[in-house]
């Protein structure tokens, strides 16, 4: 029983806003978009960029010996090269696409796991949440890395293996997350109206919850991809993760790792992509959610 | 000139909306002696609220104050700084929001938040304060004045809060209060007893006020003098006698004329049986019973007015026709069938024939989909129309509920105002051809011109379609306006029902007699005589439990 409330920005009583365009707003809304979240996006296009025309960005392979061990910095190798004489530079770009690659995948499968279970779960409320929420307590329970290693020990060391283990582990936060945010919708009137006109469960998925969701998914999305980046790169370093002689950033900072010693940054520059990708990730989120929750800047 | 508390010159106000500022109060003059009400009358958006706000100088998040100027006191509000301002608020200007609900602070007792004014301001020492509000918990007529202080937000009733807020507006023993909507939110009979306390008590202290209303008949017995506000500016003004008996500008004799609205043709039922029979039904949440043995008929053509106040039962009443409550007892009948309890083992067809329109049309319109993917979507679901049949059936809905199909077609609900959304609403409930819809407070998250549109368009559509109408409702004119049957509810059971004609006329049942006397008249010695008239009856002790 709540009354209409006197909106002062509403001059008339029917104002009608202007007609949109989806395209010429999201652009307007881009240009709008804080320095932070253009350096995000520019971040994530240059690395999408690299990810998809590595071969084209360098003449050696990716797993090629080309010159001496550890070689320095120059015209040749212009970052040098590794402990077997592989190129640093063609490794860092190769790493960009598997690394990157795999982390987007096992995101892309945490969400359709645990999405679509936290949808059913805010759908059909009663016994199925119930069963599903406490299995994901339980995997919650355990710290993540820990039972990632154990996981990865069982079943071996392979990429799909690898997916796999982080992708269910991941998607109990994507269940929690979408599991709350579909309740807000599963409450409101045009839901009930839905399932009244004895939809099916489906539609009511992708029809009427998802289009209502999209923007906090999208930016847990974001999140999670970080997470899970840093994930694969932190296992790799442990040695579960990517194996050599694949190119991966984890597991370059691991095997260069000598040369700190000798007061070589070459090391660091794997470690230095992971963190600039984790700030321009981070940077667009957060401009997300902060347009997504509608907070307004105080006066 | 001596007795001038507050005075307003051209005062202009902007809002922002989509970073464009656009003038929200277009130069207003207001004058308020002491202890004076006044009262300001508009619809939504007519700026009554951010005039109210502005008395103390304040605009909202949004909105600026442009210009103008504003004394209260002889003290130029304009020029003050911030702090001088704040030791105005609260102590000479108080505000008394439309939800009391929502402006306590759930996790204080109330006489905490009674006493953080005067102590934060240092007009009075604590336990002076407390004793204070006890005194005013006993004035503003609160049962037991000495413990309900110590008690939580929630565990109050709405209208025992609404005087909890204006005993605390009080204090400070403030110069001026501010009334916005402070009833609005409140059921009929628990209106009466705010109105009754609000106006006694300043006229007690002697305090001027500022009444903001939307409901005319409320303010006429609250106010001394009456503002009517459109699109931010004064339309008339004059002292409430005045203004009632002979308002003088178009604009101001249609807003008096609003409740005129009258169905022309009162249809019996017809031989055939009814259409829906809510047969013996017992139904509830979790233990307890909201519904108890609650048996009426709903005949074809014809329109069921069910009234009551919140917790009544009646929304719960929908919810069981609906299927989305199944039945403890009892069951549902349609066309002399039988339903399936429970709306999912319902068929296509007994799904498609009870269709349901909502209050807040705000939420019962998904606002990611087009208008046309809104009504489109029960023609396919239902009707399997597809393709150019489809379309042309749309914009024939369209067309039924006055919309311009080529303009609003392709808009999101966020798109269109409120009106304009609820009669989406009701052409996505037509488009699935039903026999019978349910009407949930359809019209009453709505302004009073803009509600009468609705309820002319129901009443047309009904007699095209030769539909069934269960109107829910708490708000007596509507149903004067639109029923041909009532079922009045109180606390899960019907306490009377029968044609209009019948609930309407004496000897009523008690609870129909307190409804019925409770809404409030255009007469500005209405509340004056009711309260007469219920001292001497003890109406007031049996209602004041609620």
């Amino acid at each position: 029983m709540t009354p209409d409330q006197a909106t002062p920005a509403n001059p008339t009583i029917d104002r009608v806003a202007p007609r949109r365009s989806r395209m010429k707003n999201m652009f307007r809304e881009i240009l709008k978009a804080p320095i932070t979240a253009k350096f995000g996006i520019l971040v994530i296009l240059i690395y999408g960029f690299v990810a998809i025309f590595t071969p084209m960005l360098t003449p050696y392979g990716e797993t090629e010996i080309v010159g001496p061990e550890f070689d320095v910095w120059g015209d040749t190798f212009i970052l040098g090269t590794d402990g077997l004489g592989r190129d640093m530079l063609t490794r860092l770009l190769f790493g960009a696409r598997n690394t990157v690659g795999i982390a987007f995948l096992t995101t892309v499968l945490a969400f359709l796991i645990g999405g679509l279970t936290g949808l059913f779960a805010a759908i059909y409320s009663g016994w199925f949440d119930q069963i599903a929420s406490r299995i994901v307590d339980v995997l919650m329970a355990i710290p993540q890395l820990i039972f990632a290693l154990m996981l990865l020990t069982i079943f071996g060391t392979s990429i799909p293996t690898l997916i796999i283990v982080i992708a269910t582990l991941d998607a109990t936060r994507v269940f929690r997350v979408t599991r709350a945010v579909s309740l807000n919708v599963v409450v409101l009137d045009y839901f009930e109206a839905a399932r009244l006109r004895g939809e099916h469960i489906f539609w009511l998925c992708i029809r009427e919850i998802l289009p209502n969701i999209t923007a906090p998914l999208l930016a847990e999305f974001g999140l999670r991809f970080c997470f899970v980046f840093l994930m694969i790169a932190a296992l790799s370093f442990l040695g579960l993760g990517v194996q050599p002689p694949t190119a991966d950033w984890g597991s370059m900072v691991r095997e260069n790792a000598v040369l700190i010693t000798y007061g070589d940054i070459t090391p660091i520059l794997p470690a230095i992509a992971i963190a600039v990708l984790t700030l321009g990730v981070n940077f667009l989120v957060d401009w997300f959610l902060h347009k997504s929750s509608g907070l307004k800047d105080g006066h | 000139m001596t007795d001038r508390l507050l005075e307003i010159r051209n005062l202009q106000i902007d809002g922002e909306s989509d970073e464009v500022w656009h003038e929200i109060i277009k130069g207003i003059d207001l004058n308020l002696d002491r202890g004076e009400v006044l009262g300001l009358i508009g619809e939504s958006g007519a700026g009554k609220s951010t005039l109210g706000l502005a008395a103390m100088n304040f605009a909202r998040p949004g909105c600026r104050i442009r210009g103008g100027s504003i004394r209260f006191d002889n003290k130029e509000l304009t020029k003050e700084s911030e702090t001088a301002l704040r030791k105005l608020r609260g102590v000479r200007i108080a505000y008394v929001a439309q939800s009391a609900a929502a402006s306590f602070n759930p996790a204080h007792q109330l006489i905490d938040q009674f006493s953080e004014i005067p102590v934060v301001h240092g007009v009075k020492k604590r336990q002076d304060a407390e004793a204070d509000a006890k005194d005013l918990y006993r004035r503003v007529l609160l049962p037991d004045p000495d413990g309900i202080g110590y008690r939580y937000p929630h565990q109050v009733s709405g209208g025992q809060l609404q005087r909890a807020m204006t005993a605390m507006a009080l204090s400070c023993r403030p110069d001026l209060i501010i009334f916005d909507e402070p009833t609005t939110a409140l059921d009929v009979t628990t209106q009466i007893e705010v109105l009754a306390t609000i106006r006694d008590i300043v006229r007690e202290f002697n305090t001027a006020a500022i009444y903001i209303s939307h409901d005319l008949a409320v303010v006429a017995q609250m106010a001394d003098r009456i503002m009517v506000l459109r699109y931010g500016e004064l339309v008339e003004e004059a002292s409430t006698r005045k203004m009632m008996s002979d308002p003088q500008m178009d604009y101001t004799k249609s807003l008096w004329a609003v409740r005129s609205f009258k169905k022309e043709t009162e249809t019996t039922a017809s031989g055939s049986g009814p259409l829906v029979k809510v047969n013996n039904v017992t139904a509830g949440y979790e233990k307890e019973d909201v519904l108890k043995n609650v048996t009426f008929e709903i005949h074809r053509g014809q329109t069921v007015a069910v009234v009551g106040e919140s917790g009544s039962g009646k929304s719960t009443a929908a919810r069981v026709i609906t299927g989305l409550l199944p039945p403890r007892l009892g069951d549902i009948q349609f066309n002399g069938k039988p339903l399936p309890k429970d709306y999912r083992s319902r068929n296509k067809d007994q799904l498609r024939h009870a269709q349901m329109i909502y209050q807040m049309a705000d939420t019962a319109l998904n606002p990611r989909q087009r208008i046309r993917s809104i009504i489109g979507r029960p023609l396919s679901f239902y009707l399997g129309l597809s393709g150019q049949k489809k379309e042309d059936r749309i914009r024939d809905l369209l067309s039924l509920i006055e919309l311009e199909p080529d303009v609003y077609i392709d808009r999101y609900p966020d798109e269109l105002s409120g009106g304009q959304k609820q009669r989406v609403s009701i052409a996505r409930a037509l488009a699935a051809e039903p026999e019978f819809i349910i009407c949930d407070e359809v019209t009453s998250a709505l302004d009073q011109l803009v509600a009468e549109g609705i309820l002319r368009l129901l009443d047309n559509l009904q007699r095209e379609f030769n539909l069934a109408y269960m109107f829910i409702t708490h708000d007596l004119a509507t149903v004067r306006a639109i029923a041909d049957n009532i079922v009045v509810m109180l606390q899960g059971e019907i306490v009377e029902q029968g044609p209009k004609q019948k609930v309407f006329s004496p000897p009523h049942h008690k609870y129909t007699e307190l409804l019925l006397s409770s809404v409030p008249e255009m007469n500005p010695d209405w509340l004056d005589d009711l309260i007469a008239h219920r001292k001497q009856h003890g109406a007031m002790e049996s209602t004041s439990t609620s």
